[in-house]
């Protein structure tokens, strides 16, 4: 075995250029995917807050679909099968604009709104129903009670699990290497193949990986601190 | 209506594979293989994480800084980094090649042993704190005090989470598919290679059995939660009891 040498990875023009270009690949599937999820979501939540069952029932399907189907499989659904119903003209022009990583985003980012819909509906129900009467009494529109007095303190009540998903999606994002995106796993594959120093290129995404994560932890700790109301428990 | 016959057509025709891959004339596939690993991955991991869970708790720098580090990188890291570490690593420490079976057996144990830990320590700190005052009280050594009174208690609590864990699992097996571990998703990929030209049907079919198998398992771990809150609530005593046992049902 060769000495450890990180050098030889991080000074070799061709492979840093690769295991950037991984990284701004890993980040746009990150931020397009946490997008979607979030609005999603929202919006998920939002339905499910609406008069009837039907409604209701529609988005604990979505929710329990997407939570015992495996990632990699709902990558796997949409990337070869959802895309081979789709009408040829579209698929020749999704390949020219780098379908994979459409794809990705959208298998995650679909993936990700159950969990965080969850989050917000758990944060919602933990209001107390006092606020809710009281905001209604002052005279708030149901929009003004939710917008001003009930979704902040969901929210609130969510942030941790929100952030425990957000860390969880942006490791997600390397399962798009499985349907062939240029993430950063993926770039480590390859450089791992031409340069034979699987230790130290494994050694160079483990580190970012875990610098990312916990950063996103630490700012959600940051803004969850933030937030916090005066008095409160 | 065609993709429905198509899905039927598909299953009755490759029903084995899915179920148990090409066992007996090849190494043991399909959903069995799924479940084996996944089971013995949780089986595992358990023991590794009660000691992690203790080492975090206990009042020795010495095990409490290791193990808080140990859980931290697990957890900041995507699985799939940590099965190609493992991939490498083993051979190299072992001195021979190693199935893929066992990679992701050993990648699984360290994965699910991290995060059962969080679990366990969960549970054990959930627990009042009188019950490790009155245990040293009686004279229990801080291990002991941990063996006999603590962990039986914390345990049961979280057999509900660690259902939901061993769910967690089964998902996480599907990886084994990018380092060819013939487990259920491998199957559906051999499938689809051979068919070419219904790649919607495969996968759909896949998420199907996924979906049923995990869905399942979900919705026990939800009813034993609900009677070991009530079977807590119940053992304690007071007028807390009834509204603890309301609270845990909403």
């Amino acid at each position: 075995m060769k000495g450890f040498d990180l050098m030889a990875i991080l000074l070799n023009p061709e492979f840093s250029r690769m295991l950037v270009h991984g990284v701004k690949m890993t980040f746009i599937i990150f931020a397009g995917s946490w997008l979607l999820a979030m609005s999603l979501g929202i919006t998920l939540l939002a339905i499910r807050m609406l008069p009837g069952r039907i409604a209701d029932a529609l988005v604990e399907a979505y929710v329990a679909y997407h939570r015992n189907v495996p990632t990699l499989v709902q990558l796997m659904l949409w990337y070869f099968g959802v895309s081979s119903l789709l009408p040829e003209r579209l698929q020749v022009w999704l390949s020219d604009q780098n379908g994979e990583a459409i794809f990705a985003v959208i298998a995650l980012g679909l993936c990700q709104a159950a969990y965080f819909s969850e989050d917000h509906r758990s944060g919602l129900r933990a209001v107390p129903k006092g606020q809710w009467e009281a905001a209604r009494a002052l005279g708030h529109s149901y929009l003004g009670a939710m917008t001003y007095i009930l979704l902040p303190q969901a929210v609130r009540n969510a942030m941790p699990a929100l952030v425990n998903h957000t860390v969880s999606l942006f490791k997600n994002s390397s399962l798009a290497m499985a349907i062939g995106v240029t993430e950063l796993t993926h770039a480590v594959k390859e450089v791992e193949n031409q340069s034979f120093r699987a230790f130290e290129t494994y050694l160079i995404a483990t580190v970012f990986y875990l610098v990312c994560s916990l950063l996103l932890m630490w700012l959600g700790y940051y803004f969850e601190r933030r937030s916090r109301m005066a008095g409160a428990l | 209506m065609t993709l429905l016959f198509n899905m039927i057509g598909i299953v009755s025709d490759n029903w084995l594979l899915l179920l148990v891959g090409q066992f007996p004339n090849g190494p043991l596939g399909g959903i069995a293989a799924t479940l084996i690993l996944s089971i013995l991955g949780i089986a595992l991991a358990f023991p590794l994480s009660v000691a992690m869970a203790l080492a975090r708790l206990s009042p020795w720098p010495v095990l409490r800084w290791p193990a808080t580090a140990l859980v931290y990188v697990v957890r900041g890291v995507p699985l799939l980094l940590i099965i190609l570490w493992v991939y490498f690593l083993l051979p190299l420490l072992i001195g021979e090649s190693v199935p893929g079976f066992v990679t992701m057996l050993a990648t699984l144990v360290i994965y699910e042993g991290a995060f059962l830990s969080e679990i366990v320590r969960a549970g054990i700190t959930a627990l009042p704190r009188g019950q490790m005052d009155a245990a040293r009280a009686l004279g229990h050594s801080h291990l002991g005090a941990m063996r006999y009174v603590i962990l039986p208690q914390a345990l049961f609590n979280m057999i509900p989470s660690i259902i939901s864990q061993f769910v967690s699992t089964i998902k996480e097996t599907t990886l084994g598919y990018i380092i060819n571990v013939p487990e259920l998703t491998f199957a559906a990929g051999q499938i689809n290679n051979r068919l070419l030209t219904k790649p919607f049907e495969v996968y759909f079919i896949l998420a199907i059995i996924y979906f049923v198998v995990c869905w399942t398992l979900t919705k026990l771990a939800s009813t034993l939660e609900r009677r070991i809150a009530v079977r807590r609530a119940r053992s304690m005593d007071g007028a807390a009891a009834p509204a603890l046992a309301a609270a845990s049902r909403t």
